[in-house]
């Protein structure tokens, strides 16, 4: 199937309480925690693994004179070391996965250049802390700003990177009402608890490697690019997955490692990253800077939209954050620009990390469009109801559903946005309270899965594609969507994931997972059913499929007694021209309520709420789960993250999480998500959108302006961490005589 | 981690014993903080000696009314104890403030005097580090150096003591007893216990080599309001960007008497008799403050940590006043 046609009428539409969307708990759970489901790194079917530990550059910028590996390879245990000067010859760099060890240049700091293996974990680490390196340092560039004039325009991927409508300038320069300011946001880290991590095993010229990825069939290809193999040579298998968020979306070093070594010593190789490894030795959410220009009548009404992006990546790369991209279709205005520049520094790699473009986008232009409304002495809510979009303003086509205005009006009611005050008029002891508000709204996208679907001689049922679980709820909701259409309780329906040697899928990502993978399982699931009402002579427009059963006008029968020896269908999705023909996003609101220390410019949430519509919501609690969990990151990205660059040595400074701070339970305090009914029959046949990301889409933005509602500080530079505050609180005291106690 | 021997002594002598005997060797209670240092080699001890069933996990009374805990007592045990926290809040306090529920369960009272800096640089044993490794230099100075001292540092290290506990400790007048390997015991108050870094950031206490902690004492309770504000940069499980420890006694309106000590600002707890005697003298919270940041100079990253201070003391103070 592809999506060229909306979808009609389908079997979920006619149980609108069945079993897809309930909010059951993952089927998975109990083997998680109980610790029975097997993480890459605890698999056991490679037998008598050698461990290895990867050794990383000290300088940021450089060549290796000499390595000295004496010492190493003299260690207790020590089985092999691996540096550029032995290192087997491997193949081409496919997408952001390229050979490991390729030389002696040193591109950044943590670069790997050599990888010990030894009989045991603490030995290979022991070792590896022996390779004395010789260097010879170079002058690197870490500073994006001063990097921003020799910014290039970047290589046109999914998106061009540069897009105008109507004149900017022109309208800028004569808008009634005018903005331009710069927002920064700092490098972050997916910080996921499970590190990156594989073993990998040799039969002849086959490899298989069990490894923490999200996106297999993807994994496959570049890892099959690296190693010089055959495609179907190479097997990745990811059960279970200990979070992602972008980080795991290709292979990393861990994972060509542990292929190249295994396959010199003979014997599998396991490896992860040790927690700090992970800052430097996987990839980044890149720093911006963004300027946004908004010109506007003075009832608020838009005539001219600029929001530009610059970030940064390794040489040689062209991943660049899309901040921009999402402005192209929020808000109406005649007159537009967008513009993202890319520079070349010498730090780790940029890659996704949850709703790459959006995450960071939203944070600035969702500020912008409240200072406006300050500047205005409107409603935050009611400048964006006044440039609510009729289509799409730059693609010129129409939305497939878009609830950008319910969501918000939904949501100032069931948070009490009455009570919002102005700026610094709400005290509460020693907290200074304020409210915020953002529009959130992420892509939806499809693309391309297949799915088995096999009804066994019992009439229970199994499902395998090569699609990944990252803690999402994927097995959940594939059961759920089995299950309802083929009439069968959840627990008759087995869902098998993460192994290349199931049917292609689109792995997880982009918040295009459940829509994907499970619209070919749908598909799968309608076949079968054709084919079971064949088999039972019934029409299978008519027939029912309920509690194991079959049924159209006369007797019911059992699926059991129709399965034979057992019957298996494969189902596959593409994605058609109907994401061109409409505008596709999922849309959301988020509202903050936020404390601010009056002494010591602390933040803390109070409160928060999202109000989301995402198409058919497949499970109420995972949903609920991935939406928190992104409005979550959201308060990390307002307030405490952010991987601080010295940038004398190229070094991510505070690499650790004692030091970069995600939030912990304390920081969350009252938070709940809202979905709205609805159903999106452009998007794929079960009438879904992403989840994903787009909790994170604009949640950083409401905290922050609830901040400036607080305080009546405006802080542009992320995340809003007390010493930023405590600057505007003491220009705001007029120094410190004037509040003696 | 460097492959390390382990010894289990029975007895306090046999431990103090082993640790003169053997060199290059650490003592290991909770071992919430050595085992990460270990990890990344920014500590290799050639000889670890387990304390942890050593007789020294008992909280008692003292003839004088005090309290004598002893090294091995674990966070979570001493801020739960109903004497701690009836009559040495600021202690219960400052102890749940700090680290997480898991950590405090392990950590102990004698660990956590020797918690070691969070300094980036510290632990990252590519950049020098005069605390790592004498003479190598600092690389904080002029570095990233948000969490770093704005008082009492030198040109060799601006490292902060990170202990939310020893903070209090130093407000209570605690006093460290040792047992050195020749058996003879050794009472340490807490205001020498810790030191300034000057030209030796490696040496941070006046604990001498394969001297053991046996216990803190507390004399008996200092009357008035105990309060412990932690200022962070997350509601938990973060350390002190600035904290203080204070203990102000009302006499009517006015401050009858005040301790006040401030963590997150020095290589040590940073305590001013001088700040405590102008609280009282004035009433004001500003007169201690200036007594308390004379001197104090920042690094760049860390210049709000004065103001901050002196915020946080103003509320601090407006807290006890008004309690």
């Amino acid at each position: 199937m592809d999506m060229s046609q909306p979808i009609g009428s389908t079997p979920l539409d006619a149980k609108p309480d069945g079993l897809v969307g309930r909010g059951i708990d993952r089927i998975e759970g109990r083997l998680k925690v109980t610790g029975a489901a097997p993480y890459a790194y605890e698999t056991r079917e490679l037998k008598n693994p050698a461990y290895g530990m990867i050794v990383e550059a000290a300088i940021a910028r450089g060549r290796i004179r000499a390595i000295d590996l004496t010492a190493a390879r003299r260690a207790p245990g020590v089985i092999h070391v691996m540096t550029h000067e032995n290192a087997p010859p491997q193949g081409k760099k496919k997408e952001q996965v390229g050979p490991v060890l390729k030389g002696p240049e040193i591109v950044h700091f943590g670069q790997p250049i050599a990888f010990v293996v030894a009989e045991t974990f603490e030995q290979a680490r022991a070792a590896a802390a022996l390779v004395r390196v010789d260097y010879e340092r170079a002058e690197g560039r870490f500073d994006l700003r001063a990097a921003m004039p020799a910014a290039i325009v970047p290589k046109q991927v999914a998106s061009p990177p540069d897009s105008s409508l109507g004149d900017f300038e022109g309208a800028f320069a004569a808008a009634a009402v005018k903005l331009d300011v710069e927002y920064t946001t700092p490098v972050q880290t997916h910080a996921m608890m499970e590190p990156h991590a594989t073993i990998a095993g040799w039969d002849g010229d086959r490899v298989t490697l069990y490894t923490a990825n999200q996106m297999l069939n993807r994994g496959q290809v570049s890892l099959a690019s690296v190693l010089d193999l055959p495609v179907e040579n190479v097997r990745l298998v990811s059960r279970y997955i200990g979070g992602g968020f972008g980080a795991k979306l290709q292979p990393q070093a861990d994972a060509v490692f542990a292929a190249l070594a295994s396959r010199v010593i003979g014997r599998p190789v396991k490896v992860a990253l040790t927690r700090q490894q992970e800052f430097h030795g996987s990839t980044r959410r890149s720093d911006t800077i963004q300027r946004v220009r908004l010109g506007s009548d003075a009832e608020g009404r838009l005539s001219a939209i600029a929001h530009e992006s610059w970030s940064d990546t390794t040489s040689g790369d062209d991943f660049y954050e899309t901040s921009a991209n999402v402005t192209r279709s929020l808000y109406a205005a005649p007159n537009r620009l967008t513009r993202h520049r890319l520079a070349h520094l010498d730090l780790p790699l940029s890659s996704a990390m949850r709703a790459p473009g959006e995450a960071v986008g939203q944070l600035a232009f969702e500020c912008a469009m409240d200072e406006l409304a300050e500047r205005l002495g409107l409603d935050p809510i009611e400048l964006r109801v006044r440039n609510e979009p009729s289509e799409d303003p730059e693609k010129k086509v129409p939305f497939s559903t878009r609830q950008l205005v319910p969501c918000m009006r939904e949501g100032a009611r069931l948070f009490g946005w009455e009570k919002r005050g102005a700026p610094g008029s709400i005290r509460d002891g020693q907290w200074l309270v304020g409210l915020g508000m953002s529009a959130a709204a992420r892509l939806n996208p499809l693309q391309p899965s297949s799915a088995s679907l096999r009804l066994e001689r019992d009439g229970s049922l199994t499902v395998r594609m090569a699609m990944t679980d990252i803690g999402t709820g994927t097995y959940t909701i594939l059961a759920q969507i089995a299950g309802e259409m083929m009439g069968v309780p959840v627990d008759r329906v087995r869902v098998e994931l993460g192994d290349t040697l199931f049917p292609k899928a689109a792995g997880s990502g982009g918040s295009w997972g459940a829509a994907s993978a499970g619209s070919a399982l749908y598909v799968a699931c309608d076949d079968l059913r054709r084919r079971l009402a064949e088999k039972a002579g019934l029409d299978p427009a008519a027939a029912a499929f309920a509690d194991g059963r079959i049924s159209g006008g006369g007797p019911s029968v059992a699926l059991a007694d129709l399965a034979g020896e057992g019957i298996e269908v494969t189902g596959e999705i593409k994605p058609g021209d109907l994401n061109k023909r409409f505008s596709q996003y999922s849309y959301g609101a988020h509202f903050a309520e936020v404390g601010v220390d009056i002494d010591t410019g602390e933040v803390r949430l109070r409160r928060m709420l999202g109000v989301f519509t995402g198409g058919r919501i497949l499970n109420a609690k995972t949903a609920r789960s991935q939406a928190i969990g992104g409005m979550i990151f959201g308060v990390g990205a307002a307030l405490t993250e952010e991987v601080a660059i010295d940038g004398r040595f190229g070094t991510f400074v505070n690499h650790d999480l004692a030091e970069y701070h995600v939030p912990v339970h304390a920081d969350i305090p009252a938070i709940d998500a809202v979905f709205l009914p609805e159903l999106d029959d452009k998007a794929n046949p079960l009438k879904s959108k992403g989840l994903g990301e787009l909790g994170i889409c604009g949640a950083g933005a409401s905290i922050a302006n609830a901040v400036h509602n607080a305080t009546g500080i405006r802080i542009r530079d992320y995340p809003l961490t007390l010493d930023k505050v405590l600057r505007g609180l003491e220009e705001r005291d007029g120094g410190a005589q004037l509040r003696r106690t | 981690m460097k492959a390390f021997r382990y010894e289990r002594p029975a007895s306090i002598e046999e431990a103090a014993r082993l640790a003169a005997d053997r060199p290059n060797a650490r003592f290991i209670a909770g071992g919430t903080n050595l085992l990460d240092l270990m990890k990344l080699q920014v500590e290799t001890p050639a000889t670890l000696i387990d304390v942890n069933r050593l007789p020294l996990g008992r909280v008692e009374a003292t003839p004088d009314g005090g309290l004598r805990i002893g090294a091995l007592v674990r966070n979570a045990d001493l801020a739960a104890h109903p004497r701690v926290r009836s009559e040495y809040a600021v202690l219960s306090k400052a102890l749940l403030a700090g680290a997480s529920g898991q950590l405090r369960n392990k950590a102990t009272t004698a660990g956590n005097l020797l918690q070691r800096t969070r300094c980036y640089y510290f632990y990252d044993t590519t950049k020098p580090c005069n605390k790592r490794e004498p003479g190598s230099g600092c690389a904080a100075i002029g570095g990233f150096n948000r969490i770093h001292a704005v008082l009492g540092a030198s040109e060799a290290c601006i490292a902060t003591n990170p202990s939310d506990m020893n903070v209090a400790m130093r407000a209570l007048d605690a006093v460290v007893e040792t047992v050195a390997p020749d058996g003879a015991a050794r009472q340490i108050p807490i205001a020498d216990f810790h030191r300034l870094p000057g030209d030796t950031p490696q040496t941070e206490t006046d604990l001498r080599p394969g001297e053991l902690i046996t216990a803190v004492t507390l004399p008996k309770p200092v009357k008035g309001v105990h309060l412990y504000r932690k200022v962070r940069d997350r509601a938990s499980y973060a350390f002190a960007v600035v904290s203080v420890a204070a203990i102000i006694d009302k006499e009517g309106d006015k401050v009858g008497a005040a301790r006040l000590a401030f963590g997150g600002l020095a290589h040590k707890p940073w305590r001013v008799e001088g700040a405590e005697a102008a609280l009282v003298a004035s009433g004001r919270a500003d007169d201690a403050a200036d007594a308390v940041l004379r001197g104090a100079r920042g690094q760049g990253g860390n210049d709000f940590k004065i103001p901050l201070a002196r915020r946080t003391l103003r509320a601090v103070v407006a807290e006890a006043t008004r309690a």
